[in-house]
């Protein structure tokens, strides 16, 4: 089937080299994507290595316990936070595939906290998890226990980071993994049964394998995506207890606007640089892997 | 918790008819699980919207005791004075967001045209270069742009905003793009051109329009992006004129004076615009990432 598939939907890329006006059609079409990417992010990019270029500068930050505590807060952060945040999306996806009506208004329920702007959302959860907020207030009248303070222990602080981004971003993974099952030939299912493998038999044997590569795929740009993020430290636990939850992103803000030295902020951050780009790599090449499977 | 359930779940029989009916429990314990987190932070928010005082976190209540609109109409007429320009600021929000969408999804498609459709020579390695430059993320290049936003002349500019939006945007709507351009086959631009069309006209005509789905995926996500970021906007922005609402509820959080109920209102109304668009087009967001994402 994949080989039909693969000879009418995807011609063979033959390369058809292009000539006169032709090729200035397809340059032209390229130029404006090309200057943007050019003039704000190559450029930048250049500049910042340029201005984080003394080899000093590193030594300072390896050197200071704050931004190795922030090394390990952000490899914390992403990798318990990207790991639960695409297990349960995965697992969601499965729930989703029901086909009452409510489940279908469900799905769409679950998209609010994507479609909510970041600020909104992870304000919410600041102020819900301070000692007054709104959750101990909640576990004080339904359990009759008051809670602790959320954001002044390092673990819970951090777990709150990781949960509010949970919150904010499972929804889309979950759609993405739910068009994955989707796309699952419903043959594939019915031999399954005939097998005798339903339920949990069916989800480790069929769609786990199945899925692996666009598991793969969304974990790698959670990955990369996490690793940037800025806006969850800053807002829930705005690096509290005493900027133990700061990540390399928050970090580098701090260096520019606390000890007015953006040298060392451009650093902090392209630090990350060679943890980025193998993951990039291996991105692109599961993204390749995925046309040939198809 | 896996496949199409519903379907010859047990085979009859009073442990057939248990095992169904612990299922539905279990699935109805799970929905309410679920419904109350996803909702708990916007129940918060409107808890604290509602309140006179907006100071629900010292009274303890979990439900709106004395309920009151007056934040809300605060914000809409602007009546309190920290929120006296919020129409204007929402109108700069709007045109961030709303250029964003437009420069994302018009940049990418004519950039996926001409490396998808046309594949143009080499192609392939424009879209890798690209694609290892999205893995530095947006934040890390917060100091240097803001030093180049100087040197470009777009210092408090709501372009310099948009740009920024639009270039990290970009790189993740040529790869929807691409993976949902292959779905259409390559026959439809050949024959057009057969019968003498332009690259331009086939562009227009046919791989636009049939490329709908996928390209409000791609605008909802890039007007996502530009209403989720502040920190550019924090940086980029400076004359009140061109300040924005995300600006304005950052320093308006960091002020532990202020009444909280105002700012609350406020950063509720200002959610209204992505989740209407959200909602507005989830249909096509469902068939786009549908048949974009083919055990991608």
């Amino acid at each position: 089937m994949s080989a039909v598939l693969r000879r009418r939907w995807l011609p063979s890329p033959r390369h058809r080299e292009l000539h006169g006006a032709e090729l200035t059609w397809a340059i032209a079409f390229v130029v404006p994507y090309a200057a943007v990417l050019f003039a704000f992010a190559l450029y930048p990019i250049a500049y910042g290595l340029w201005m984080a270029s003394s080899p000093s500068l590193y030594l300072q930050l390896f050197a200071s316990d704050e931004y190795r505590e922030a090394v390990v807060s952000t490899l914390l952060y992403v990798s318990i936070g990207v790991n639960t945040s695409m297990f349960l999306a995965l697992l969601l996806s499965g729930f989703f595939m029901r086909r009452q009506w409510w489940v279908k208004a469900m799905l769409v329920v679950s998209m609010l906290p994507w479609a909510l702007p970041a600020q909104t959302g992870f304000i919410s959860f600041h102020w819900m998890m301070i000692y007054w907020g709104f959750l101990n207030s909640l576990l004080e009248k339904l359990f009759g226990v008051y809670g602790p303070d959320w954001l002044s222990h390092y673990w819970l602080a951090l777990g709150a980071n990781i949960a509010a981004y949970n919150w904010k971003t499972m929804p889309f993974w979950t759609l993405i993994l739910l068009a994955g099952r989707m796309a699952i030939p419903q043959d594939l299912y019915d031999a399954a049964e005939v097998d005798g493998a339903t339920g949990f038999r069916r989800f480790t044997h069929l769609v786990v394998p199945l899925l692996a590569n666009l598991y793969l795929v969304c974990t790698l740009l959670a990955t990369i995506w996490m690793i940037g993020d800025f806006n969850t430290p800053d807002l829930v636990s705005g690096g509290a207890p005493v900027g133990a939850t700061n990540v390399l992103a928050t970090i580098g803000m701090e260096y520019l606007f606390d000890s007015a030295n953006p040298e060392l902020g451009v650093a902090a951050t392209l630090a990350a640089l060679p943890v980025l780009i193998p993951l990039g790599i291996l991105l692109i090449r599961r993204l390749r892997t995925a046309e040939v499977q198809l | 918790m896996s496949g199409p359930p519903g379907r010859a779940r047990g085979r009859g029989g009073r442990h057939g008819r248990l095992r169904r009916w612990l299922d539905r429990v279990g699935v109805a314990v799970l929905a309410v699980v679920l419904l109350v987190w996803w909702l708990l932070p916007v129940y918060n928010m409107m808890l604290i919207a509602l309140d006179p005082e907006g100071d629900t976190e010292f009274t303890g209540d979990i439900w709106p005791t004395a309920p009151t609109l007056e934040a809300f109409r605060g914000v809409l007429f602007q009546r309190y004075w920290y929120l006296q320009d919020f129409w204007r600021q929402f109108g700069n929000s709007a045109f961030i967001g709303v250029m964003a969408l437009v420069l994302t999804v018009l940049i990418s498609s004519l950039a996926s045209f001409a490396l998808g459709r046309m594949r143009l020579g080499r192609g392939g390695v424009v879209s890798t270069a690209a694609f290892l430059i999205y893995t530095v993320p947006a934040y890390f290049l917060v100091i240097p742009l803001y030093r180049l936003m100087h040197s470009y002349g777009l210092m408090d500019s709501l372009w310099a905003v948009i740009a920024v939006d639009v270039t990290f945007a970009v790189p993740y709507a040529l790869l929807i793009l691409q993976w949902y351009g292959r779905l259409i086959p390559i026959e439809l631009d050949e024959a057009a051109r057969t019968d003498g069309a332009t690259p331009g006209q086939v562009y227009v005509r046919i791989y636009l329009p049939l490329m709908a789905p996928a390209l409000a995926v791609v605008g909802t996500y890039a007007l996502l992006t530009a209403w989720n970021e502040y920190l550019y906007q924090f940086m980029l922005l400076s004359s009140p004129r061109n300040k924005t609402v995300a600006i304005t509820l950052a320093t308006f959080f960091d002020n532990e004076d202020t009444p909280w109920n105002y700012p609350v209102a406020a950063s509720l109304i200002y959610a209204l615009p992505p989740i209407v668009l959200f909602f507005a087009v989830r249909r096509y967001i469902a068939a786009g990432l549908t048949r974009g994402s083919v055990k991608g």
